[in-house]
């Protein structure tokens, strides 16, 4: 009779869950199956029929040990076995004493007190073993809910993961857009760059270029007049010599000779004005030649002069270089310091020219006599040379002198200047020969730019 | 006769004192030479009445140009002829110069030939 409630209680727990372990369907229709039968067989057994009531409690001896048998064997219930065991001893006992009970009850009665406490001993060691059972279940339960919340977390780690990766290709494919945008602006940047420089290196071209035609016509008409006029001096010297005159005919030869040192030096200096506007014109190699900048500066200075003069008939100005008669020569980029002082002689004249507009726009009574001056000093410094370029203009103002030397700043009227000629000097002094370009200047007085340029 | 040449360009002086070494030698022509406008001025103040009859004077120079120069001469000596001689034959300098009363225009390359007709009708105009 008790094994039938033993059943009863095993089989109702093994259909329900434990804990996150549920058993198949299947499993289950079988336990119920079985509950029905162990409650079918314990009324049996407890209604004391002969021999029915015994073949009830030997079918419940069958149906024990099948659930016993069935747990133990199959994977599937194996999470049951600490209950099978807790109840093992106690069903066994049960099995010894019905078993007992029918092949020999008068040894049963005499045993019986043994019996029943074993059979107590064996209800303790259920109620330890479920005590105990309970408790691992718990623990295990909490650890498979742990397990659990770090396998959601971790499902969660994982989805974030995903996403940021996702977020971090299109970020990715964004900054390569944009990286791909910025180096194409670059690169546009760099070709207008370009040709801003070469704009601003043709705009000086033609600013040289009237000043230039004056200069090379000069040299070309002594050229002209002296071979023409010593051919004339020859027919006299040959009369002279007819007559007999011999001094007058060696002054005459005299003359010849020097006028032939003329022709020579009015040619060379044609030539040397036509090597320096090829030179400038001509992209740069960035060749360091020694270089007379005595020489270079009185070339730039008076194609500045006559190329604004050509350009503008009412342009006057006065022009002075004092040459430092022991400057040495030094390797420098022709072209490039060529353009420096082109640029900033231009600008002293532009400024001392402005200088006087002003005055006469003010009325000033000193409008008629301010003469615009623009003066180009050498001088030979300790182990450099020095370069200054002065003008009588009204000076720049104290808050943008730092500014002058930045691309763009100009204070011409739009479409006079590019405001690229400072800062491109600046780069060539600075960049292109290691030396310094500074401006000191007073309002209403004066503005002079200082070249400066190491020996070595 | 003395006459006055202005230019910047030193060999010009050279130049003219070979092309009028005739006239020169004889004595009927004197040269003088300054080669800015103040140094022209300083010249023909020098003397007074001043000695000089004509003055050619280049139009770009450093300074004074020779503009300025022609409108400096006829308004201190009125009666001293002026010729400007100029490597810009534009229209502009023309004007300009023939409305400040200049006499004749020259564009550079001088043409001699027709420097030394006008210089020798100055030369007749004065033996005579």
């Amino acid at each position: 009779m008790e094994l039938s409630i033993i059943s009863l209680i095993l089989l109702y727990y093994l259909k329900r869950p434990m804990g996150l372990i549920t058993v198949s369907p299947e499993w289950k229709r079988l336990f119920n199956s079985g509950m029905v039968l162990a409650g079918v067989l314990l009324i049996l057994a407890s209604v004391k029929i002969p021999l029915i009531s015994h073949l009830a409690t030997i079918i419940s001896f069958l149906v024990a040990a099948l659930i016993v048998y069935l747990v133990l064997k199959n994977e599937e219930l194996h999470h049951r076995k600490g209950m099978i065991y807790a109840w093992l001893p106690i069903i066994v006992i049960n099995f010894l004493g019905e078993l007992t009970l029918l092949i020999s009850p008068d040894f049963y009665d005499s045993w019986e007190n043994y019996f029943n406490i074993t059979e107590f001993f064996a209800f303790m060691w259920a109620i330890v073993m479920w005590i105990n059972n309970t408790k691992q279940r718990k623990a295990l339960e909490a650890e498979k809910l742990k397990a659990l919340q770090r396998e959601e977390k971790y499902k969660i780690t994982e989805s974030i993961k995903e996403q940021l990766e996702k977020q971090v290709i299109e970020r990715t494919a964004e900054l390569t857009a944009q990286k791909n945008d910025l180096e194409k602006a670059l690169h546009d940047l760099k070709a207008t760059q370009d040709q801003l420089v070469h704009a601003e290196k043709m705009a000086s071209l033609g600013e040289l270029t009237a000043g230039i035609a004056h200069e090379i016509q000069n040299p070309l008409n002594f050229v002209n007049n002296f071979s023409e006029v010593s051919n004339e001096l020859l027919a006299e010297l040959k009369e002279e010599l007819e007559k007999g005159n011999t001094a007058e005919a060696l002054e005459i030869a005299v003359d010849v000779s020097s006028n032939l040192e003329k022709i020579s030096h009015h040619g060379k200096r044609a030539e040397s004005i036509v090597k320096g506007m090829l030179q400038h014109s001509r992209t740069n190699t960035g060749e360091k030649v020694e270089t007379d900048l005595n020489q270079l500066a009185d070339e730039y200075l008076r194609l500045s002069y006559h190329g604004l003069r050509a350009k503008d008939k009412s342009f006057t100005a006065d022009f002075k270089l004092h040459a430092d008669p022991n400057l040495p020569k030094i390797p420098v980029i022709h072209q490039d310091i060529g353009r420096v002082l082109l640029n900033l002689i231009n600008n002293g004249f532009y400024a001392a020219a402005e200088k006087k507009n002003q005055l006469k726009e003010a009325k000033d009574p000193l409008a008629e006599s301010f003469i615009p001056k623009v003066t180009v000093e050498t001088k030979a410094l300790k182990n450099s040379v020095e370069i200054s370029i002065e003008d009588n203009g009204p000076g720049i103002p104290a808050e943008i002198q730092s500014k002058i030397f930045q691309p763009f700043f100009t204070t011409k009227p739009t479409g006079k200047g590019t405001g690229l000629g400072l800062s491109m000097s600046y780069e060539i002094i600075t960049k292109g020969h290691g030396g310094k370009l500074s401006v000191s200047s007073k309002p209403g007085l004066f503005t002079k730019f200082i070249i400066t340029i190491p020996q070595v | 006769m003395k006459i006055l040449i202005v230019d910047d360009e030193r060999d010009v002086e050279d130049l003219f004192r070979q092309k009028f070494r005739k006239e020169v030698r004889s004595g009927d022509l004197e040269l003088a030479f300054a080669f800015s406008g103040d140094e022209a001025l300083k010249i023909l103040s020098a003397d007074n009445p001043p000695k000089v009859v004509y003055v050619f004077s280049d139009i770009n120079m450093p300074g004074m140009t020779g503009l300025e120069l022609l409108d400096k001469i006829k308004e201190r000596f009125p009666h001293i002829q002026v010729s400007m001689i100029s490597a810009y034959g534009d229209q502009e300098n023309f004007k300009k110069a023939m409305d400040s009363g200049a006499k004749e225009f020259f564009t550079k390359p001088i043409d001699f030939i027709s420097l030394k007709k006008e210089i020798g009708k100055l030369i007749d105009k004065h033996n005579s």
